[in-house]
């Protein structure tokens, strides 16, 4: 699929022929485009409270005194709760990926005790009738602080002069060194070294929907419901029950329609515990919206690394290896995606190539700032970013074509599975699976034109200067452990599908429906996905690391496939025949030929559709009750990877410093597109993204640490009129051969390498200004700066 | 205080007591449970918001629901049946889309849909005064409305070929 343009003009879901691999407009799209979805704000419960957050105004401060009694005495407000009431349950929120060792000394409780460490961070939770009065209130709640100086870099930070934690002893959370081959041999023989201090800027994923949460305790059923849950339900669930002492299956989560997530959305938040408290003190439904203030301070932020990267080579330009420092701002506290960023940027940076002898060193590092979680590509942006823009350091100084001194160093077809070795220390050794990262590189390099783009020069005619930026990347997919698909059957021909992984806008619902259409030769219309709730499936794992499709949707497989069985092996008692002599078509078990040379016709069974015996499942059979639900696990032992090059062509402004990006090509192999509409979606809505924030996006912090993007209008991200030349083009040449399906992951490939070209393009650009790019983002502010520096060096050679 | 305004909502005569610091947009979601008008930002950036006021997109967090007093407001919910760029029932296919809806879901130009309505009110206010609007013209009328999903393009797209389709009629 080459797509500049959707897809359209393909649909009629009922065609015949395989439905895996059609360009299917989505059967979620009706209810959002009418108004007619369910967010959770659009959610009303009889009686509901609105609860609002008071957050701390500083980056570090001692709590000495919270004091609610003007904010009590409020016509309309019902509660506040500090410390002091949740004190005697709460528990900290708990690490869920990436457990380095020390970690659990930076934890973060619900409500803050006695110290404060980020701007925004939770000090209390105020309940009123309505929103506005909530609001109303968070002014009259008065606590006083004792403000202490922040700590609001990784440098301040390691220097452990000012403690964000004082009880731990030291900003820095963990350290590790993590290495393959023989990296002092490597470098002390290599007879070319360049070493170079990268940084990579503190974004938000910036769903356009902020969280948002809506708990009540059904007294009736004794059961906690929460609304407004995403991403990873289940792990939510089992602390949540064990927080407020119920059995798991008296808590319920439930996810509505999800407005992005891009990662940040669904972890357990402090809100995530006060919500329910809320609701569960009261006895009355507590609802919660985050403003987009509280989201800017609030949810996760990422990317913030600085690295410090040493390639070596030979003399001929074949990589050695890779050295470095990664330093880590986690923010406040570890929270639920513990050291996922700066372990990722390390396992992640020798990329797609041979490069035998790599070592670095891990610091994750405590800052008075927002915590650090994952977003979409977490670690890749940052460590392609770093590792491309070092080679084309490198491919200058050599003499080098940036072309040319990747081609001979990807990992070619040959080489797979390639190992790459235990570059994450909570992670066994990994190999990339399958692939032919040279093709793939050179069909970027011939769609875009590459050797045609460089003969046009660095100057154009209008006086802007030109730049070419290539980058390539691996990205890994489809993450473990496990996850459960449930079948079942209906009489009226229907079929409802179940699976724990939630959806944020991805067409999960026409995407699940595809895979098992094709197992049980139904039309799409047929099948129900039902996602969103603890209650469908017994556990499951849930949404992030490009995994639905490649787990969820090999569980919902092999229950197809299971279903099948049990059908045939139901007919084949009801009717007393061999199974080996029943067939499948269409829908409809049917009775070979016997003898088949008699060249008979199969004859249709009766009953002999799932929805005949899901009929006679109704009327009390059985066993017919057994054979229309199937359950199966599919479970992950090896993830897989995607792999592709992102393309750059820009025109820089000398006066100015505006960029325009002329062309923008990824290329992104994904072994099998379930629906090519739906990944193409995926693939330029992520090249955008990463674009946007390589250019605009930035949380900016003053010295005293206060976030100064707290707004939309500081805070800038990608417009319709920003970027309009971008293409992406989604390959299946190499299917992943870890699942019944073909399919890698195909929501992050678009983003991971956008930070690493366009750094590239612009760097090729401002080369003969004596501009180097080290830093994102490749703002217009930043450049102009960079480029007034490397003017008034030059004046004074 | 409270300030009674009467209002045309989707072709719907309300008379409402409200709130003078009451927004249109909560008006509309919280008093009337038109739940389909979205806050993504509630300070006037992402558009997630925009509603047609007597025929102009408005964000409706940056309006008062008092200043809406005597107006005719179109939300998304109404765009299907009170659109007049609907076209002929023969255009509107079996899902009671409208043209501009059905575009949108044929480019795929929605993903969460959470800015999608937003997107869709200013549209249907560009396609009302610019029948025949280029690639341009489309991405400078959306530069006010922040989709995180799609990158545009496929926005932009379905747009431009709904367009056509108004202008070519019920033979396209």
């Amino acid at each position: 699929m080459n797509a500049t343009a959707s897809v359209p003009g393909q649909h009629g879901a009922t065609a015949g022929g395989p439905q895996v691999g059609r360009a299917l407009p989505r059967t979620e799209d009706v209810r959002f485009l009418t108004g007619r979805a369910t967010f959770v704000d659009d959610l009303k419960r009889p009686g509901q409270l609105h609860a609002v957050v008071v957050r701390s105004p500083h980056a570090h401060a001692r709590i000495l005194g919270i004091d609610a009694t003007r904010a009590l005495a409020l016509p309309g407000v019902v509660a506040v709760y500090t410390w002091g009431d949740i004190a005697s349950i709460a528990q900290p929120i708990p690490i869920r990926l990436a457990p380095l060792e020390g970690f659990e000394r930076y934890l973060q409780y619900p409500l803050a005790k006695d110290r404060v460490r980020h701007v925004g961070e939770p000090v209390a939770l105020v309940v009123a009738d309505d929103r506005y009065v909530a609001e109303d209130a968070l002014d009259l709640v008065d606590v006083e602080y004792d403000t202490e100086p922040p700590v609001t870099d990784v440098h301040q930070a390691e220097a452990d002069g000012t403690l964000v934690h004082p009880d731990a002893g030291s900003n820095i959370a963990a350290r590790y060194t993590v290495s393959r081959g023989d990296p002092d041999g490597g470098f002390s023989r290599a007879p070319y070294r360049r070493r170079e201090t990268f940084r990579c800027h503190r974004q938000a994923a910036l769903p356009m929907e902020t969280r948002g949460l809506l708990a009540e305790f059904d007294a009736m059923q004794r059961v906690l419901r929460i609304w407004g849950a995403a991403k990873v339900t289940f792990f939510n669930r089992r602390w949540l029950a064990k927080v407020f002492s119920m059995e798991e299956s008296a808590v319920e989560l439930l996810e509505l329609d999800v407005g992005g997530s891009f990662g940040v959305r669904g972890e357990l938040y402090p809100e995530d515990f006060l919500v329910p408290f809320a609701a569960l003190s009261l006895g009355r439904p507590v609802k919660w919206i985050e403003d987009r203030r509280e989201h800017l301070l609030a949810t996760n932020h990422s990317r913030e690394i600085e690295c410090t990267l040493e390639i070596a080579c030979e003399a001929d330009g074949r990589f050695i290896g890779l050295r470095g420092r990664v330093l880590g701002d986690l923010g406040a506290y570890v929270r639920t995606n513990g050291g996922v960023v700066p372990a990722k940027a390390a396992q992640f940076m020798p990329g797609p190539y041979r490069m035998p002898d790599c070592e670095f060193e891990v610091l994750a590092l405590m800052t008075n700032k927002t915590p650090v979680g994952t977003y979409r590509g977490p670690g890749r942006y940052e460590a392609n970013f770093f590792r491309e823009r070092l080679i084309d350091l490198a491919a200058a100084d050599l003499g080098m074509d940036p072309a040319q001194i990747r081609r001979i160093n990807l990992i070619g077809p040959d080489e797979m599975p390639f190992p790459s070795g235990q570059l994450c220390p909570y992670e066994p050794a990994i190999e990339f699976d399958t692939g032919d990262y040279p093709m793939a590189f050179e069909r970027a390099l011939a769609e875009t034109g590459y050797g045609e783009m460089l003969k046009a020069g660095n100057v154009a005619a209008d006086g802007r200067l030109l730049g070419v930026g290539l980058a390539c990347f691996v990205e890994s997919s489809g993450a473990g452990p496990s996850e459960t698909g449930r079948i079942k059957a209906r009489p009226d021909g229907g079929i409802d599908l179940f699976t724990a992984c939630s959806a944020s806008g991805q067409g999960h619902e026409t995407v699940m429906a595809q895979i098992v259409a094709d197992v049980l030769e139904r039309p799409v219309e047929a099948f129900t996905l039902h996602h969103g709730s603890t209650t469908l499936v017994e556990f499951g794992y849930g949404t992030y690391h490009s995994r639905a499709v490649v787990v969820g949707g090999s569980a919902l497989h092999r229950a197809g496939e299971k279903l099948l069985a049990q059908g045939r092996a139901w007919c084949a008692q009801h009717h007393g025949i061999e199974p080996s002599m029943i067939d499948y078509r269409a829908g409809r078990f049917l009775r070979r030929a016997d003898p088949p040379a008699a060249g008979g016709e199969p004859a249709p069974l009766h009953p002999g559709t799932f929805a005949e015996i899901a009929a006679l499942a109704d009327a009390g059979d059985t066993s017919a009750a057994a054979a229309i639900e199937a359950v199966a696990v599919f479970e992950v032992k090896k993830r897989t990877y995607t792999y592709g090059t992102h393309v750059a062509q820009v025109a820089v402004d000398p006066e100015t410093a505006e960029v325009e990006l002329l062309r923008f090509l990824a290329i992104e192999d994904i072994g099998r597109a379930v629906n090519p509409l739906l990944v193409h979606g995926q693939a330029i809505g992520a090249a955008v993204q990463g674009i946007g924030a390589t250019f605009l996006d930035e949380l900016v912090y003053d010295d005293s640490g206060q976030l100064v993007t707290g707004t939309l209008a500081d805070y800038l991200v990608a417009t319709a009129t920003g970027f309009p030349n971008i293409e992406v083009i989604t390959l299946e040449a190499h299917p992943s051969k870890l699942n019944p399906l073909g399919v890698k992951g195909a929501g992050e490939g678009g983003i991971v390498a956008t930070g690493a070209a366009l750094g590239n393009a612009v760097a090729a650009a401002l080369a003969g200004l004596g501009v180097k790019i080290t830093d994102l983002p490749l703002s217009p502010e930043r450049l102009a700066r960079a480029m007034r520096e490397a003017r008034t060096r030059a004046g004074a050679n | 205080m409270t300030h009674s305004i009467r209002l045309t909502v989707n072709g719907k005569r309300f008379e409402q007591v409200v709130e003078p610091r009451m927004t249109l947009a909560d008006f509309l979601r919280e008093t009337l449970d038109l739940t389909g008008t979205h806050l993504g930002c509630e300070h006037g950036v992402c558009g997630a918001c925009t509603v047609l006021v007597d025929g102009r997109s408005v964000r409706g967090c940056l309006m008062y629901a008092v200043q809406a007093d005597g107006s005719s407001v179109v939300t998304v919910e109404g765009l299907a049946e009170r659109c007049p760029l609907n076209g002929p029932a023969v255009l509107r296919g079996e899902t009671g889309l409208s043209v501009l809806q059905e575009s949108f879901r044929e480019h795929h130009a929605l993903q969460c849909g959470f800015c999608t309505a937003g997107l869709l009110t200013t549209a249907h206010a560009l396609l009302e005064e610019t029948p025949d609007p280029t690639p341009d013209e489309v991405r400078h009328a959306i530069s006010g409305n922040l989709c995180r999903c799609t990158g545009y393009v496929p926005i932009v797209e379905a747009i431009l070929d709904a367009a056509r389709r108004l202008r070519e009629g019920p033979t396209a």
